[in-house]
């Protein structure tokens, strides 16, 4: 493993399953009375968002809090942050408290990048999503998800074709995804309208179709991203009802997957925009899990990043 | 320190990389021109030459030096030491400042300060519009008639994206010879674009800046000058694209010129994957096809100069994300350096290639007769003893500028400047500034 998590490009196929693998022997921990490890007794990991994200804080929080790690949860919205400075000072400020970890979270694509290669602090570093750059602990939640629901909750994703649908070009958690998953051997297939792809998207290891229809029937899983409303302001698309025509996911569609495909979405969602509410609740939706999961993963994250070596 | 009487032999030099001769400073302008050895040294301090090439002073269209308003990030006096360290003599101040240069009473006093500081001859450029708004135009003529004499119009830094406005523009500067050089940016299309658009910016997740952004306003001015007759300057290219359209205007007779920056003849932008702000610039750092495109073009003549867009930060404007931080980079110590390195050594351009786009080029475009003048007898003595072997790495912390944003640091580049000469008087000697850097502090 790296010393930071800032990319899904970071992790080989080795990292990626040990990640995995590891996440599967803590999620049992998930499951027992006392939800609690001494692993990461007597280590600070420190949750900086810089950009409001409740779920995302508190599976982070759950996860060092489940690993005995001391937590502090430091938000920086609504401060100064306007001309980028406090970036700098903040990391100054946690390297004099002594964070081993920093799980950061910012509107500005690359600024995890920058708190761990500006020499400012030398916590580890895990990117909690970074504008519209990655957000790898979230791809790895959705590997695992898909790994125990397509391949047993063993190995990588071999073959398993997975097809993500809506706003690329603003999203993360595609970028992230794609990258993982590819490494875990997945193929996978982009759906959306022209103008919500990345100038360059051909070049992504992956397909690319602006039809939802025909990937459908050959698809082990479906991720929804969320889409939204505003950028049918800026012209991606002329209205909320045309983009959940061509790239929603309804029941007509649902039922086009075949029987053992799972439907996700990284929430939170847009319920009648790109999912409506009958499939996000229905029997193929696994939304739920992926949040669960993602405690388990965040939990492997921090527990590999600061030095256990040794399996738990 | 006055020039006059004083008298400056600089033997054994080889101007435009010629023969080597010894060359006489008589003083403000060039005495005598003779052989080695044929030139009496009495009275005269010696500059040994060595065999080093003389090229006229060299002449930058496009600098910012960002006073008044900013003087945390650059002043007209150290903005002027770091031109005279980089071989320069004459430099054009870009009108961003605040307040913005948009009338006669703001570009009289940059004027001035230039004269104080007394490194290199500082040329205001005026604002096209009336605070770089793109609303309605300056007062463009008093700024021409000003102490100043203002030739160069630009709202750089923002593009006269308005079609009319532009129109207008370049028709009302046709009654004193004046250029509207413009920043060919579509402002649409560039909302918030924060890298060249590719697959890099796809990856690195940064908003794209499309090519075509600023091959659209290129190709639409082109035809707006051929249409009214006016001459157009096109700041900073930096795509293959504005190349093609600039070359087919100029294959029309279309009176235009176009600059290309220092940065844009090497550095690319793969360097944005460090998400380190140093290399965030407008234009943008574009593709290698780009750089070898515009290095093509400024060697065939299509790019008629090179010109820095010379840009000084202070740190915290730069020590941020990528996103909040702000746009551009120095280049006046290190241009020379990088056209030697990009242009001179690979063949692309010879000495008087240089002097050509470095100095008379630039100084015909700004309508400075002054400089840019060929190194004969005569002529005034403005110009740079250039040593084209010297390499040393770039160390930031070594500039006159008062910032530090500069994207060659730690580069093994050429460090050409030996000697630098303003109407007589040097500036530099030996590399090192040898005059007090004006009254101001």
């Amino acid at each position: 493993m790296n010393r930071h998590l800032l990319s899904a490009a970071d992790l080989s196929h080795e990292d990626a399953v040990l990640v995995l693998d590891t996440a599967r022997e803590l999620a049992a921990v998930t499951g027992r009375a006392v939800k609690k490890l001494p692993t990461l007794r007597g280590r600070t990991v420190v949750n900086l968002f810089f950009e409001d994200s409740t779920r995302t804080r508190i599976s982070f929080e759950a996860a060092a809090k489940r690993l005995s790690a001391d937590v502090i949860n430091f938000s920086a919205k609504g401060s100064s942050v306007s001309k980028g400075e406090s970036l700098k000072d903040t990391a100054l400020t946690l390297q004099a408290m002594g964070a081993d970890a920093v799980v950061i979270r910012h509107s500005a694509s690359g600024a995890p990048h920058r708190l761990a290669h500006s020499g400012w602090i030398s916590a580890a570093v895990v990117n909690a999503g970074d504008g519209t750059h990655e957000h790898p602990t979230q791809a790895l939640l959705d590997a695992y998800t898909m790994r125990e629901h397509l391949a047993g909750g063993a190995g990588d994703l071999s073959g398993r074709r997975v097809t993500i649908v809506g706003d690329v070009l603003h999203s993360r958690v595609a970028r992230s995804n794609v990258l993982l998953l590819h490494t875990l051997g997945a193929e996978v297939t982009l759906v959306a309208p022209p103008t919500l792809l990345p100038v360059g998207v051909e070049t992504w290891p992956c397909e690319v179709s602006y039809d939802l229809d025909a990937p459908l029937p050959k698809s082990d899983a479906l991720m929804m991203l969320r889409v939204q409303r505003e950028r049918m302001d800026a012209a991606y698309f002329p209205s909320e009802r045309e983009y959940a025509r061509r790239y929603g996911l309804d029941a007509r569609r649902a039922a086009l997957l075949p029987d053992h495909a799972v439907v996700m979405h990284p929430g939170p969602m847009n319920r009648g925009m790109e999912i409506t509410a009958e499939v996000a609740d229905g029997p193929r939706s696994v939304i739920v899990e992926q949040v669960t999961n993602g405690v388990s993963i965040r939990m492997a994250v921090l527990y590999l990043l600061l030095g256990g070596a040794e399996p738990a | 320190m006055t020039s006059n009487g004083t008298t400056y032999l600089l033997t054994d030099v080889r101007p435009l990389g010629g023969d080597p001769v010894d060359v006489r400073i008589d003083g403000e302008s060039i005495g005598a021109i003779g052989t080695r050895g044929s030139l009496a040294a009495e009275g005269a301090h010696v500059v040994a030459g060595a065999g080093r090439v003389l090229l006229p002073g060299l002449v930058d269209l496009h600098t910012h030096l960002r006073e008044p308003g900013r003087e945390d990030a650059e002043t007209v006096a150290t903005g002027s030491a770091a031109a005279a360290l980089g071989g320069f003599t004459a430099v054009h101040a870009m009108a961003n400042t605040e307040p913005v240069a948009d009338t006669a009473g703001v570009v009289e006093q940059v004027w001035h300060l230039g004269q104080q500081a007394g490194l290199v001859d500082v040329f205001p450029v005026g604002a096209v519009t009336v605070g770089l708004r793109g609303e309605r135009l300056a007062e463009l003529g008093a700024m021409a008639d000003s102490t100043a004499g203002v030739r160069v119009f630009s709202d750089d830094g923002r593009c006269v994206s308005d079609a009319v406005l532009m129109r207008r523009a370049l028709e009302y500067v046709k009654a004193f010879d004046g250029v509207i050089a413009q920043h060919s940016q579509e402002p649409r299309l560039t909302a918030d674009a924060q890298m060249n658009e590719g697959e890099l910016s796809g990856r690195l997740g940064l908003r794209g800046w499309p090519a075509v952004a600023e091959e659209a306003i290129i190709a639409r001015d082109v035809l707006l000058a051929d249409h009214v007759g006016s001459r157009l300057h096109v700041c900073h290219v930096s795509t293959a694209g504005s190349v093609e359209i600039i070359r087919w205007a100029k294959s029309r007779g279309i009176a235009v010129t176009a600059e290309v920056t220092p940065h844009h003849l090497l550095l690319t932008e793969d360097l944005a994957t460090s998400y380190d702000p140093v290399f965030k610039v407008n234009p943008p750092l574009r593709r290698p096809a780009d750089v070898a495109a515009v290095r093509e073009a400024l060697a065939d003549g299509t790019i008629d100069i090179v010109a820095t867009d010379h840009a000084p930060h202070p740190v915290e404007d730069k020590e941020c994300e990528w996103n909040v931080a702000a746009f551009g980079m120095l280049g006046l110590e290190q241009a020379l350096a990088v056209v030697i390195e990009t242009m001179v050594a690979p063949g692309l351009l010879d000495w008087a290639g240089v002097a050509d786009r470095l100095s008379s080029a630039p100084a015909r475009i700004g309508r400075r007769t002054g400089h840019g003048t060929p190194v004969e007898v005569g002529q005034p003595a403005n110009l740079v003893l250039v040593d084209p072997w010297a390499r040393r790495p770039v160390d930031p912390a070594a500039s006159a500028s008062r910032s530090r944003n500069n994207p060659y640091a730690g580069r093994d580049l050429p460090a050409p400047v030996v000697a630098t000469f303003l109407r007589g008087r040097p500036t530099v000697l030996d590399g090192a500034l040898c005059a007090p850097a004006g009254p101001r502090p």
